[in-house]
């Protein structure tokens, strides 16, 4: 061991020497930094975002007022499709990917991800998934139109040719998640530093840690979905023909079997990023953070037997439908247990409220609002109303964009500082704030009411009941999408290094490895395993 | 500190708007379920409202405690944070609380269901069969049967006229179905997966393709109840209503007969046509009739189709091809594709009609007229 640190020493300087990023446009194509691939996962992560949102708002325009009028009913279908599929596996599931690559091995110790060139690939693949998707609306027909979930047959007998394009792009999705997965799962097992023991793991260590498990869990899955669904198209077999024997609810089964645990992908990665935040600003321990790891645990495994309550009218046994309503309802305990632990994590702490607290406060409340709605719709009867009405888009929008998406931005504000060297413009962040808390909720909680009343999901155009209130949802949606471009200028201006320089703690109130290394963190940073305690 | 607030202000309006609708009951709320027309969507509504309480309750003791801590725990009051960050106790009574109050909520949920998926000795059964993008009902036990055609006109939809109060939500036929007689419907579907959606009576089920699946309501009070497909069903998903009309049993029966003897009238007028030509005019001004409500969605009220998706008509092979391919298609669809047979959806002199404008219309001007009876030697043929 003395052996070891001693010529990783006399090492260190040369290699700071030799291996210093290259010039221009190879040191992105060719790196194999893990905070390198981490800047390049985030912002592809952000333009994603940003394409995503705007066919949000070409959705949000088109439902401004009943009748049609700047989108026809065909290509409205692809723009929800496209925008569903962009948000989770272009924006929401990179971004955390590269808050796994630059946080992970500076988290645990560790010089790199274990496995640097399978690190790169699996960043440059998926902008040519996305090429693909994306240039699938432009070919004749048109680009997928069955939704983000490809129900068949619509997907497969009755979609168009581009459906192959729309495969041939999820695969290579999939491919880039279970690559970033692996390479978690490895770093994570074998790279930490000598002390770092399992329960002394940061806790979005620990929830990536799990999540990555789920995707090498279900990737397959989806990548199996996908390809029965281009063989029944083009290649004649009947998976989810009935003609042939096949059955199309199957397809719902697969597709969900992947479907949920993917949702939790999509969250408990975020549950670390609030036990890590709350913690800072409240200046106390995370509370229960034993717990916190159990409840996460449970969670994803509790999210492989509750995958049928998104098919409660599809005709199930009645037995069945019990069994996946209790299991659902269950769910709510562990994630009960997450939200009483933050709070009890503030209860008697030292609160400020930096930017980072500000979105997580927000999360904690809004996601909470996503969960209560999410418990309604474990009720099988109530959810034969709930089931495909504006009601299910407010629960799932609540828990991805004021959950998921407002825990990303509440880590980039947390670490920014850290990567760039300098503080933000904290005026900028506050606007950022306030403007997206705002609109995001005359965005999405009036979604609550027209979907009660009863205005189905996935309509181009509705009956002149709910006008008053869609016209609300668009407004609140434009501003929420216009307060993006004050974020994109301010982590312009960051990245830019404008603002006054920060020290290596940035916050008074932080713990972890990262905030041991000075700012902006050095290209590469435990080459020499820290000690821990 | 204002997010609460605002958060306070939206919980205490929506109980607010709660309590009002549960109270006044009458006019279609605009931001809360309906209670509906029948026992089970009553109770459904009340689950959904128990539910709803308890989350609110629930959510003011959690944001109770949080807001707390947020205003009087704040740093720049001077607070020094504790130390505690562990305490089995509260953690134990955390995860075992919620734990019954579910126990609780999970009793009344499962008789509900239970109630719900019983379809046995139903009076009556009702076959619904989803089509992109009609529904079709048959009268298992009589000899009835009909499609329902969303009648909103297309001018209303472009924004050229005044938008109706039941816009988007009124078709050409209504369902009918009696109260007071527990009704069971047996859905499925031509082509992709719908969803027939009453909000009124609590019932919605998938219909899908080649699966039957079984739902039942039992209405209190005649009236008119309105709903939509609710399973993304491809382009014109959000333009396939569903509308039922609720009658007392005996008005009720004597529908049934009047649809009983209409059928067996319009068998006679079928004959009667067959025995005679059909003008040049009539068919076309039929056929344009025909083709704006069973093929425009498709393929385009100037017949030029969405390329890639449905084909055009002007010009194709089909329609300026030999008739017999043409009456063909339209009689028997074309399988693998959403071209429906349109056999059983129109009679004899609608194809004939339909099948004369597709030749003669945008400038093609075949001089083709296609008669009934045409029509009637295709199907009786080709069934050798």
């Amino acid at each position: 061991m003395t052996t070891v640190t001693t010529a990783n020493e006399s090492a260190t300087p040369q290699e700071h020497e030799h291996h210093g990023p290259e010039k221009g446009i190879k040191r992105w194509l060719y790196t194999t930094n893990h905070k390198d691939i981490g800047s390049l996962y985030l912002w592809f992560a952000f333009i994603m975002f940003l394409t995503g949102g705007a066919m949000a708002m070409v959705i949000r325009a088109e439902l401004f007022q009943p009748g049609l009028q700047i989108v026809e009913p065909h290509f409205f279908n692809q723009m929800t499709t496209v925008h569903g599929l962009i948000m989770v596996f272009g924006a929401v599931m990179p971004a955390f990917t590269g808050l796994a690559n630059w946080m992970i091995p500076m988290m645990i110790g560790a010089p790199d991800m274990a496995l640097p060139r399978m690190n790169n690939l699996s960043f440059w693949i998926l902008p040519f998934a996305f090429a693909i998707l994306l240039a699938s609306l432009f070919v004749e027909g048109g680009g997928p139109a069955f939704g983000w979930t490809f129900y068949a047959p619509l997907s497969t007998t009755y979609s168009g040719d581009s459906t192959a394009l729309f495969v041939f792009s999820v695969h290579i999705m999939g491919i880039s998640s279970i690559m970033g997965a692996i390479n978690v799962i490895v770093t994570i097992w074998n790279m930490r530093a000598p002390g770092m023991t399992w329960m002394k793991m940061p806790l979005f260590v620990w929830t990536w840690f799990i999540t990555a498990f789920l995707l090498i869990a279900v990737m397959p899955v989806l990548a199996g979905a996908v390809t029965m669904v281009l063989t029944d198209k083009f290649f004649g077999t009947s998976f989810f023909d009935a003609a042939g024997g096949g059955d199309p609810v199957m397809f719902q089964h697969i597709f969900w079997f992947f479907g949920h645990p993917e949702v939790y992908i999509m969250i408990l990665p975020a549950f670390g990023i609030i036990s890590t935040i709350v913690p800072t600003f409240s200046r106390k321990k995370l509370f229960g953070y034993a717990s916190m790891v159990y409840a996460t645990a449970s969670i994803a495994l509790l999210s492989f037997v509750v995958w049928a309550h998104h098919m409660f009218t599809t005709g199930m046994p009645v037995y069945a439908e019990l069994f996946f309503m209790y299991c659902t309802m269950l769910i709510s305990v562990p994630t009960g247990v997450k939200v009483f632990n933050w709070v009890a994590t503030m209860w008697k702490g030292a609160i400020s409220y930096e930017v980072p607290m500000m979105f997580s406060v927000a999360f904690i409340i809004l996601f909470t609002f996503g969960g209560f709605s999410g418990l309604m719709l474990a009720i099988t009867p109530v959810d034969f109303q709930y089931h495909d009405t504006y009601f299910v888009v407010a629960h799932f929008h609540y828990v991805l964009v004021t959950g998921a998406i407002f825990s990303l931005i509440a880590a980039t504000y947390y670490w920014l500082p850290k990567w760039t060297g300098v503080m933000y413009d904290i005026g900028l962040a506050k606007a950022h704030f306030w403007c997206s808390l705002i609109s995001v909720n005359v965005l999405f909680f009036p979604m609550h009411f027209v979907g009660l009343a009863g205005m189905p999901r996935r309509i181009p155009d509705y009956s002149v009941q709910f006008a008053d209130w869609n016209q609300i949802i668009s407004l609140g949606g434009f501003a929420f999408g216009l307060s993006q471009f004050i974020f994109l200028a301010l982590l312009i201006k960051a990245c830019r290094k404008q603002g006054e320089p920060v020290d290596a703690k940035v916050w008074d109130g932080a713990e972890g490895l990262e905030w041991e290394v000075e700012s902006p963190a050095p290209y590469h940073t435990f080459t020499k395993p820290p000690k821990i305690d | 500190m204002v997010k609460h607030y605002k958060f306070l202000a939206a919980l205490a309006l929506l109980l607010a708007n709660s309590v009002k609708a549960a109270s006044s009951g009458e006019s279609p709320s605009t931001y809360n379920l309906t209670k509906g027309v029948t026992d089970i969507s009553q109770q459904v509504y009340d689950l959904h409202m128990t539910i709803f309480y308890i989350c609110v309750v629930i959510g003011i003791v959690v944001f109770g405690v949080m807001l707390y801590a947020m205003v009087f725990h704040r740093k720049s009051r001077g607070v020094k944070a504790a130390n505690f960050h562990e305490s089995l106790k509260v953690e134990v009574a955390w995860t075992i609380i919620p734990f019954i109050i579910l126990i609780g909520m999970a009793i009344p949920a499962t008789s509900t269901l239970l109630d719900m998926e019983d379809a046995s000795e139903a009076d009556l059964t009702i076959v619904v069969t989803g089509s992109q993008w009609k529904w079709h009902y048959r009268y298992l036990e009589h000899d009835v049967e009909f499609y329902s055609l969303l009648s909103t006109p297309v001018e209303q939809i472009q924004n050229k006229w005044i938008k109706g109060d039941d816009y988007l939500l009124e078709v050409d036929k209504p369902l009918v179905i009696p109260t007071d007689r527990k009704v069971r419907f047996l859905m499925t579907s031509d082509d992709v997966i719908h969803s027939w959606w009453v909000p009124d009576f609590a019932v919605k089920k998938d219909a899908n393709p080649g699966f039957i699946n079984e739902a039942w309501t039992k209405v209190n009070e005649p009236g008119i109840y309105r709903g939509q497909c609710a399973e993304l069903c491809g382009k014109d998903h959000g333009f396939m209503p569903v509308v039922v009309t609720a009658l007392e049993p005996a008005k009720f029966d004597a529908w049934l007969q009047k649809e009983i003897e209409a059928k067996k009238a319009a068998a006679a007028e079928e004959a009667r046509l067959l025995a005679m030509n059909m003008s040049f005019d009539s068919l076309m001004k039929e056929g344009e009739k025909v083709y704006g409500a069973y093929c425009a969605a498709c393929h385009q009220a100037n017949g030029a189709g969405l390329p890639g998706v449905f084909p055009g008509l002007v010009g194709s092979a089909i329609t300026t091809g030999d008739v017999k391919e043409h009456i063909d298609i339209v009689v028997n669809g074309k399988k693998g594709t959403a071209m429906q047979a349109f056999a059983k959806q129109l009679t004899l002199a609608q194809i004939a009609a339909v099948v004369t404008y597709e030749r003669n219309a945008w400038g093609m001007n075949s001089g083709d007229s296609v008669q009934p009876k045409d029509i009637y030697q295709f199907i009786n043929n080709s069934g050798e």
